[in-house]
Formats: C-alpha cells, structure tokens, sequence
C-alpha cells in the first residue's frame, strides 16, 4: 500500500552505480595528483533516482533516497570522520499566520496573530549528525541561509511589538510545525555506504504539500562549510481526490455548480424511489 | 474504512460520516426540519474545519431540502409567489452573509462567531421547544384542550407594498417578508443553516400564513438559497467538500424516509420535547469547548490574515 510511485530498488541500485562510476574516476585522478598539493579541492556530487514524485490518495508518508559522493575527498580526514553531509528537503513557500487565543469573559478567543512571510511549508533535515553541534564538536552551520528549522527565516509582516512574543510567536510556529510533522530534523539519517558514497533517507510525511521543493545537500570538512548542491523535486499529488482540489481551485463556480447539481440529483432521486403518494 | 475528504483535508472513518448524515436524516424526517443545525456542529465535533462545515452543511440541506419540497409541490402545498418574495430577501441576505464569512475568516474569529451563533441559536431555540412541549404533555395529561391564541400583529398589517397570496389565502405588505427572508439567508451563508427552524415560526406567528403551506414554502426558498450559498462559497472560500457532502446527503435522503414512518407513529408532544433536548445538549457541547482550556492556545492557518 505504500503510494508513492518510487521506482523500483531495481532503480536504486542504478542510482548507486551510476554515481560509483563518478566516483570511481576521481578516485584515480586523486591517486595521480599528489594528495597535499590540492588541499581542499573536496566536491559534493548528488542524484536522485527521480525528480518527480507522485502521491496517490492512500499516501502515508514515506522515504526518499538521495545518492551522493564526496568527490576528491581527503582520505586521512575522511578515515577519522571529519566530513560531514547534511541533506534537506524545502517544501514550497507560502505565508502563515499563527494566532493565540486568551480568555475573554469566559471564552476562548483568537486575540493575538502574526503572519510569517513567505516560510517552506514543510521541511525535512537528515545529516550524518546532530547540527547543533555539543562540547568538543562544532555545529553545522552554512554562510547565508543557514542550516535547520533554527535557521527557517521567521520573518512577521507588519510587525509591531515586544521581541518577546516575536519569540514566543515563533516558538509555537516551529512547535505546531514539528506536531504536524512537517518539520522534522533526522539526525544520523545520513550514512556513508563506502568511504565517499552516502545515502540520505529523507522522510516525506503523510501531509507533504504539493509544489517544487528543493533538495539541499551540504558537504563540511571538521564542521567547516565546503560547499553546496541543489536539485529541485516535484510532488505531484494524484487520483480522483486531487482532481476534485483542483476543480475545486481552479473552476471555483462551476464546481460549486457541481455541487449543488449532485444535491438536487440526491434529493429528486430520493423523492422518486421513495414516492408514497 | 477510511476516506479522504480532499476539501477539509483530512481522512475520516466513511461509516462515521454515514452515521451520523443517516442519523440527522432520521431526525430531520421525524420532526420535518431540515438538519443543517445538526449537521454543522457534528462535523465541527468530527474536527471537520468550521469553514468547511458550514459550506458543505448548506450544500447537504440543498439534497434534503428538494426531496421535501417535491413532495409538498405535488400535494400542492407552496405558494410559489411567497417563496420568489421570500427567496428575493434570501438571495440578497446570503450574499452579505458571504461577505461577513470572508471577513471574519481573515480576521480569525470565524470559528468563535460560529460557535456563538450556534450556542445561542441552538439554546434559545431548545429552551423555547421544551418548555412548549412539557406545556403540551401537561396539558394532554389534564386533558385540557387550549386553542391556539390568535396574537395580533397589527403594524405589520399597516406596512405598505401590500401583495395579495392566493395560495396562502393572505394580503400582506413584502417588507416583512423579504426582511425575513434576508434575516434566514445572513444564517445560511454564516451558520450553513436552511433555516427552517426560524422561518417556520415567523411565518406562522409573524405573517400568519396558514400552516398548511408554511412547510412546503419555507423548503422551496430555502433550495435556492442553500444552493446559491454553496455556489457562492465555492467562488469565494473554496470550502465546499464535494466528497464530504455526496457521503451526507446519500445518508440524509435514505435516514429521512424511515424518519418520516417513524414520525408518524409517534406522539408530537413528546417527540418535540425529545428534539428540544437534544438540540440543547448539542449547544451545550459547543459552549463547552469555548469555555475549556484548549490543548494549545496557538493555532496555525496558511496564508495572511494576521491583523
């Protein structure tokens, strides 16, 4: 029952082929080139084995698989550890409002709000470890954007305000977010199959919203930032139910039309197998 | 067995939604209202999104209410120029429905308001029913037949733009009529309401119109209106679940069949004293969750709207 339209392991195992025959070159130039004279020089190379993927109605959530290699990579520090991948899915951008609600009279009531501009609606971390880093390793951070849902620019529109609701705003933002499932950080879901071949399981949940989301991956060198690789995936939802969100979007009146022609057809057809008089 | 509801956006038990739009169909078919005041709080309880509820409750109401008004058509008994006049005042009430809808959904109160106008719609309307009905059995008990009070209106019979209703033997001015029809249409959009369990009464008690096509007139405009609404919030806030309601009004139609066998074998007093109770324990259970703590007090919603 598992509904995404994953290709086969069939697939996979080509995907791993694939990039081993990428590797496998390079391995050889490095036996060439003396190893101290490029120091460094280390590259970050990914595939997928798809670049679309298709979510059919009774979609629960699965794995996806990212293939990579770290090309030119130093064997002494590659032998004690010291690279490190971080792999994460961005979904689609959109705005959200959190809202808070306080007691008034009694009741529960929506009181305060505040509208983050323009935030990934889903995002799913995987990494060869924690990123935040503990006493003795550094965190895995990138220049610019940042790594994490820590680094998820959190940015209020209109804001007036005290910076601590902005935090407390936020907090819940990233709370409601993880509870839902479509923020979350996997760490240890990166492993290295060979001395420069990873795997990258990223977790899609049940909910992943449709739309272009970006595949990061991040390659560091004693927890400093090297570089970076992007590829876009597709999520593409299916079947009859997407078809009605669809119609449901984009003809608005005709299927409201729709709707209410089905209703008029349910209710005289009641009428007549029921007729009694 | 569960389905996808692809509008409210979560998977839901089929039997459970089958249930309950069979239950309500019963009890709209036993006590000839129409349900959408049931429908609408129960799947607020299913955790059915309010938005959604209310626009998929109108387009229920759209299924139970043709049934019954075919039946009335044929028995003859709706005045067709009330219900235009009515459905002039229905039409214009729920497009501004629609408009305080949109609005409250920005403003992030919709939930509350619905719940309010629901607690207050559902205790009032319970209270007045039980307290008539227990009157009632009383009575029947005592075996003290009472005619009905005949209460005089007379400034609405003073209002200009008098018409003359042949169907239901009146001569009326429309501002009472379209008032009240505008009154029923602010509720379908707002409350995915038909809004039979009001117009009923003011009918009969406001305009005296004879109770005999009271029914059948109140459920020939209210097919218009509900359909309009559901047109209409389709357009504006993409909320009509297509799937959700076909489930509802498949159950309604065929629950409200042995509501109506059923109906008849029992006693009127006592089955309105039933209805009250429950219509209030229903107001009831959504006064509850405005008054307990929420899990979270934070809640999330895509898009802006912040204020």
């Amino acid at each position: 029952m598992k509904r995404v339209a994953f290709k086969t392991l069939a697939l996979k195992a080509l995907g791993l082929i694939a990039l081993l025959s990428l590797a496998a070159p390079s391995a050889q130039a490095q036996s060439i080139v003396p190893p101290s004279q490029h120091e460094g020089d280390e590259r970050l190379e990914i595939g997928m084995n798809t670049s679309q993927i298709a979510i059919t109605p009774d979609f629960a959530g699965t794995d996806l698989a990212i293939f990579g290699a770290v090309v030119n990579a130093d064997e002494l520090l590659n032998s004690i550890g010291q690279y490190d991948v971080v792999v994460s899915l961005e979904g689609p951008k959109d705005d959200a409002t959190v809202r808070r609600k306080d007691r008034v009279f009694g009741i529960w009531i929506n009181r305060q709000s505040m509208t983050f501009e323009q935030v990934p609606q889903s995002y799913t971390l995987s990494s060869t470890r924690k990123i935040e880093g503990q006493p003795g390793v550094p965190p895995l951070d990138a220049p610019g954007i940042g790594i994490g849902i820590d680094h998820i620019g959190l940015i209020p529109a209109g804001y007036m305000g005290s910076g601590d609701s902005l935090t407390e705003f936020r907090d819940a933002y990233k709370r409601l977010k993880k509870k839902s499932g479509l923020y979350q950080p996997d760490p240890g879901g990166v492993r290295f199959i060979s001395s420069t071949l990873f795997q990258a399981n990223l977790k899609l949940p049940a909910n992943i919203p449709n739309g272009t989301h970006m595949v990061r991956a991040t390659l560091f060198k004693s927890g400093k930032f090297v570089m970076e690789k992007t590829l876009p995936l597709r999520v593409v939802k299916t079947g009859l139910e997407q078809t009605i969100t669809n119609a449901a979007h984009e003809q608005p009146v005709l299927y409201g039309m729709a709707s209410v022609l089905l209703a008029l057809i349910t209710g005289w057809g009641a009428s007549v197998m029921f007729r009694r008089d | 067995m569960t389905i996808y509801l692809p509008i409210a956006e979560l998977s839901v038990n089929i039997f459970v939604i089958l249930g309950m739009g069979a239950a309500v169909g019963f009890l709209s078919g036993m006590f000839g209202v129409g349900g959408g005041f049931l429908i609408t709080p129960l799947l607020i309880f299913y955790n059915i999104p309010p938005v959604v509820a209310v626009a998929t409750g109108a387009n229920q109401v759209v299924a139970s209410s043709v049934s019954g008004a075919i039946t009335h058509f044929r028995r003859g008994t709706l005045d067709m120029k009330l219900g235009f006049i009515l459905l002039a005042g229905g039409l214009a009430g729920a497009t501004v429905g629609i408009w305080i809808f949109s609005l409250l959904r920005r403003l992030g109160q919709l939930d509350l308001v619905i719940s309010l106008l629901y607690v207050v719609f559902l205790g009032f309307i319970g209270s007045l029913m039980l307290v008539e009905s227990i009157n009632a059995i009383r009575k029947t008990r005592k075996g003290v037949v009472t005619p009905r009070m005949a209460g005089q209106h007379p400034w609405i019979h003073r209002l200009p733009f008098k018409m003359r209703f042949k169907k239901s033997k009146i001569y009326l001015s429309v501002i009472p009529i379209i008032l009240i029809g505008f009154g029923i249409g602010v509720l379908t959009s707002v409350m995915g309401v038909g809004g039979g369990f009001i117009m009923v009464p003011a009918m009969i008690y406001l305009l005296r119109v004879p109770t005999n096509v009271v029914v059948g007139t109140s459920l020939f405009q209210i097919i218009f209106t509900t359909a309009y609404t559901t047109v209409v919030q389709a357009a504006t806030n993409y909320s009509v679940d297509i799937v959700l309601a076909f489930i509802l009004m498949v159950a309604g139609v065929v629950g409200a069949q042995y509501g109506v066998r059923v109906g008849q074998k029992l006693r009127g007093e006592q089955l309105r004293a039933l209805l009250a109770l429950l219509v209030l324990a229903v107001g009831f259970r959504l006064f509850l969750q405005l008054v307990i703590t929420p899990d979270d007090i934070y809640s999330l919603a895509i898009g802006g709207g912040a204020h």
